[in-house]
């Protein structure tokens, strides 16, 4: 294997052409005019979208994720249909969905500029987290329920101070995959919902830029921005991951 | 429940005619069976004999198939009773400790106080480190259970127990999943709570303390009581073929 990816390697780094690369996709001149407004407004506005789409899919998750658990069949059975729609459809036509069809179809229109978008985003992110939710909450030990039960806290005093917190600690690295995902999906928002010059996240911006440069640069710009907030999170997940650990 | 505390003329817990199924598996098969106040109990009897299932019972944890369970006079097998609020003067505690994890020693001890009972945070502080002297881990209050033996973390759940004030605890097993060593530490603690009149019924398979600390020694099996008496008669001279059946072959180790 190793010995196959060293020749496929090298053959690249032969044969590449690396003035043209260079010219086409790292002219320093074009990334330096890219910098300023791709940190400002671009990776903003893409972190307030990750960010409310995040949160609003956390909150919608847990919902989806108790009725899953619920007793109550109905509650169940909607809880399972929604994950399996929202999981099963691709992101592209749930912002479709909720950008056009929702407004032509019931005259639901969301209000904000970052609305629809975030809230596309938001269903779609509840399908997984309901899961990786779900999941986590299982992992609870019963004997930590029959023992907050006995102290006689109620059913959702125990979910809330004893449950979710244990739960959450499990469900940290999964949750962090799923921010990673929804973080790149903002992408999609400009180009299902459009976008103005103030809502333009990262991947856009990097658009226009190469639309009116004929430069690929812009986007390995947007490329290393995305890296630049990717990675931290991800050392940020293991970080709380292993402080967690400690007190179990 | 009123405030008045235990009545001592109405018994801490009355089961009648109690049957509990797990499906098709009948585990308890009519139990009638009284603990009076400041009496302590050891339930004693082989795996499966239904002793743990009886004692999930008392406070809701299983709920029984049919038959009654009163505590201090109160039916709480009503569908209308508030099984939280009679919890809250049941103690219970478990064979594998089930301290919360995610939070502290005093954590552990407090978040019931002021969950359920509403005390404020620096009284709820003051009845954990109450609670905590009496079981001897007062310099153990900033601990998180991962940190602490199995003996020390069993003491902690005692600890969690007493600290909501209840009339009267339960104990599954609580030795039985401690390194022998450790065993000694946690049986102190009991012995000195039933000294100190607490009402108690214990799910055991340590002889000697039921003979020692027992008021009455009840033996079960397949889901009945075969027989009950004070220590010394049960243990010394049982008088049904299944107690001495069982009570030989405990003595073989």
């Amino acid at each position: 294997m190793y010995a196959i990816t060293a020749v496929v390697v090298a053959a690249v780094i032969v044969t590449a052409d690396w003035a043209t690369l260079q010219r086409v996709f790292l002219d320093p001149e074009i990334a330096a005019e890219s910098f300023p407004g791709i940190i400002t407004i671009a990776a903003k506005n893409t972190l307030i979208f990750t960010v409310l789409g995040f949160t609003g899919g956390l909150v919608l998750g847990l919902f989806l994720a108790l009725m899953r658990l619920s007793s109550i069949t109905p509650y169940r059975w909607f809880a399972a249909t929604y994950v399996e729609v929202f999981r099963g459809i691709p992101a592209v036509v749930t912002l479709l969905l909720v950008g056009f069809v929702l407004p032509i179809a019931l005259d639901v229109r969301i209000p904000g500029t970052y609305g629809p978008g975030s809230v596309g985003l938001a269903i779609v992110a509840a399908a997984y987290m309901a899961e990786t939710i779900r999941g986590g909450i299982e992992a609870v030990p019963r004997g930590q329920v029959e023992a907050s039960r006995s102290l006689g806290m109620s059913g959702p005093q125990t979910t809330f101070w004893i449950v979710i917190p244990q739960a959450f600690r499990i469900m940290l690295p999964p949750l962090t995959n799923e921010l990673v995902l929804l973080l790149k999906d903002t992408a999609l928002v400009a180009l299902v919902l459009g976008s103005t010059a103030a809502t333009v996240d990262i991947y856009k911006f990097a658009r226009n830029e190469v639309a009116d440069t004929f430069n690929g640069t812009p986007l390995v710009v947007a490329a290393f921005v995305y890296l630049l907030i990717t990675l931290p999170l991800t050392y940020l997940a293991r970080w709380l991951e292993r402080r967690g650990n400690q007190s179990r | 429940m009123t405030a008045a505390g235990p009545d001592p003329d109405v018994p801490a817990i009355r089961i009648e005619r109690l049957h509990k199924s797990f499906g098709t598996l009948e585990v308890l098969r009519g139990i009638d069976f009284q603990v009076d106040a400041g009496e302590v109990v050891c339930v004693i009897g082989p795996s499966g004999s239904g002793k743990s299932t009886l004692l999930r019972c008392v406070n809701l944890l299983e709920v029984p198939t049919a038959g009654r369970v009163l505590i201090e006079g109160v039916d709480i097998t009503d569908p209308e009773c508030d099984a939280d609020a009679v919890r809250t003067q049941i103690g219970m505690v478990f064979q594998h400790f089930n301290l919360f994890p995610h939070l502290d020693v005093l954590g552990n001890l407090t978040i019931a106080q002021r969950r359920v009972l509403k005390r404020p945070k620096d009284e709820a502080g003051t009845v954990a480190a109450e609670v905590l002297a009496r079981v001897g881990l007062t310099d153990k209050i900033k601990e998180y259970p991962a940190r602490l033996s199995g003996g020390q973390q069993q003491r902690v759940a005692i600890a969690r127990a007493l600290a909501m004030h209840p009339d009267m605890m339960l104990f599954d097993e609580a030795t039985s999943a401690l390194d022998p060593e450790l065993v000694g530490e946690v049986l102190d603690v009991m012995r000195r709570l039933a000294s100190e009149g607490m009402t108690m019924m214990v799910v055991t398979h340590e002889m000697e303390f039921a003979r020692r600390v027992a008021d009455r020694i009840v033996f079960m099996d397949e889901g009945v009581v075969v027989e009950e008496g004070p220590p010394a008669r049960v243990l010394d001279d049982p008088r049904e073929e299944r107690t001495r059946t069982f009570l030989s072959a405990v003595a073989q180790h």
